[in-house]
């Protein structure tokens, strides 16, 4: 494999009933670590990725393991080896947990990797044959993430893999994505300050549709007046409610005091 | 009671033969939020394709024994390349555009009895069909029409085999998550138009089933059989659930056993618009139909 990035996405755009939403975003997912997508509510973080997947009209480039995939449809660039768990978890109701995952299986790809689903979550093998709709936030999000580490792929996305869920609930999904992210770099988007400074190495930040920021995610972290500047977040009482980046049912959204008060992983 | 009998075999017969026209139509719609108003004319060409068949022109084929099997297979395979080269020329190229979309097939849906008409005649042709198929049966001191039981039959081993498809195949497995997410499938790797192809053919085997075997039921073909019989499979759609099998399998004996029941003991014809009042009943009390899916 080359030492480029795995996903290389220049100048994207993406235009919706006639609304530019996307003007030009560039973004490079690393070989290997958590490259975290940043930026405010309707920076375009999950347009981009749907973008980037073709799930929305889109212009620009879009270079997957160094091919270019932007006139590709969905499913023949996610069979290159993406595993995508979207910010509504994208889970199938009507079909049972088995179902959902079976899926996500693809014929005549290798082996689907049930074992290390069924280690990482249990539950899912133990609610099998449960309607995947009658399950909790966080065990749908397992189903979801789940689904991407079935195929060995290349590079797994997953959008605000946290939004709306316990915080007990969050800290099993980061252990999770910190596991995924060994044997597959990650691309997460992601609101919660606390997640990203986990898990994060690469960061990307959206503002207004736009690019505003790239660089190493502790740098980021470290420097409250960027984060004040690019994310809407500071010292308690400096950022205005509708601009705190966390996600206001989310516990922890409270705790940091501000960025900079956390340096434990982010000076590692 | 014999009337009652009667009555309520007929309205089963009439209710499989919706249900052959509604169940793809349903999935279609289901799956690819498409309303194809040219699902009739792939009954009707079904029912020519066999009528045509029967009448001595396939090798083969004829009016009785294995001979009219036959015509029906080929009935039902000339309907099933019809939906497919359908879906492939006219659906596909026109996703992006659900309102030309609706209009094309509108179109195919004039333009089929239109074209049968100018071939074979505006008028109804009789159906040949076997004869041990045109005599009837004792039920309890009723008279029954044996080819109300092969609609019957016909209807109910569709029924099975639609589930079958949908519960035990990975195909399966794909429509019904289509019919949920269909963008979710593509995101999954999944080429959701295969399924689309797949789901036309069902469809328009379905349909072209129940045109080969309507003819036994109505004796005849028209070119406008398909046509009056599809407002009735919409109605069947909607009151079943969109996207739903059994739903629509449900719904269609409904209407199947109220349009006659209705048109015998009320005026001719009212049984018709007792379907649309319940139809209106229905949606009032369960707007999103028997299954609770959105119509």
């Amino acid at each position: 494999m080359s030492t480029g990035p795995l996903l290389a996405v220049r100048d994207l755009a993406v235009v919706i009933g006639g609304r530019h939403i996307l003007h030009g975003v560039d973004l490079d997912v690393a070989p290997s670590g958590v490259t975290a997508l940043l930026g405010r509510n309707g920076a375009g973080k999950t347009t981009t990725v749907r973008g980037v997947l073709g799930l929305v009209p889109r212009t620009g480039s879009v270079r997957f393991l160094g091919e270019e995939t932007v006139r590709l449809p969905t499913h023949a660039l996610v069979r290159r080896g993406i595993g995508y768990a979207p910010e509504d978890r994208g889970v199938f109701a009507a079909l049972t947990v088995a179902e959902n995952l079976r899926l996500a299986e693809r014929p005549g790809a290798g082996e689907p990797a049930y074992g290390l689903v069924h280690e990482l979550f249990p539950e899912l093998k133990a609610r099998a044959k449960q309607l995947a709709g009658t399950l909790s936030g966080g065990q749908q999000q397992m189903v979801a993430i789940g689904r991407t580490l079935l195929n060995g792929n290349r590079l797994i996305i997953a959008d605000e893999p946290t939004k709306g869920l316990a915080p007990k609930v969050v800290t099993e999904v980061a252990q999770v994505l910190e596991r995924a992210a060994q044997a597959a770099p990650v691309l997460l988007v992601e609101q919660n300050l606390a997640m990203v400074r986990r898990l994060a190495e690469h960061c990307v930040v959206l503002a207004d549709g736009r690019t505003a920021h790239r660089g190493p995610a502790a740098g980021l972290l470290a420097d409250p007046e960027a984060t004040r500047r690019l994310l809407g977040v500071g010292r308690r009482g400096t950022a205005r409610p509708e601009e705190h980046l966390m996600a206001p049912h989310d516990n922890q959204a409270a705790r940091p005091a501000g960025p900079a008060a956390d340096n434990g992983k982010a000076g590692a | 009671m014999s009337t009652v009998v009667l009555l309520a075999v007929t309205g089963l017969g009439l209710g499989a033969l919706y249900f052959l026209v509604a169940s793809g139509l349903s999935l279609i719609f289901g799956l690819m939020d498409v309303l194809n108003f040219a699902h009739g004319a792939l009954l009707s060409v079904g029912a020519y394709a066999t009528w045509w068949a029967a009448d001595g022109h396939l090798p083969g084929a004829g009016s009785g024994g294995p001979g009219f099997v036959l015509a029906v297979c080929f009935g039902t395979a000339v309907g099933t390349v019809a939906a497919m080269v359908l879906e492939l020329a006219l659906i596909r190229p026109l996703y992006d555009r659900p309102r030309e979309q609706v209009l094309a097939t509108v179109g195919v849906g004039l333009a089929v009895p239109a074209l049968l008409s100018a071939i074979w005649g505006p008028d109804a042709r009789p159906f040949p069909g076997p004869a041990a198929l045109s005599g009837t049966f004792g039920l309890l001191g009723a008279h029954i029409p044996v080819n109300r039981l092969v609609l019957i039959g016909a209807a109910a081993a569709v029924l099975v085999a639609l589930r079958l498809f949908l519960g035990g195949t990975r195909h399966g497995l794909v429509v019904r998550a289509g019919v949920e997410d269909r963008a979710m499938v593509t995101a999954l790797g999944i080429d959701v138009r295969r399924a689309f192809t797949l789901v036309f053919a069902i469809g328009g085997a379905a349909a072209a089933l129940g045109g080969a075997l309507g003819g036994l039921y109505y004796g005849s073909v028209d070119p406008g059989q398909g046509t009056s019989l599809l407002i009735f499979a919409f109605v069947v759609v909607v009151m079943g659930g969109m996207g739903s099998v059994a739903g629509a399998a449900l719904a269609a004996v409904g209407v199947g056993l109220v349009q006659q029941f209705a048109n015998y003991y009320t005026a001719s014809g009212l049984g018709d618009l007792a379907v649309v009042v319940l139809l209106a009943a229905l949606l009032l009390l369960k707007p999103r139909g028997i299954t609770g899916r959105l119509a």
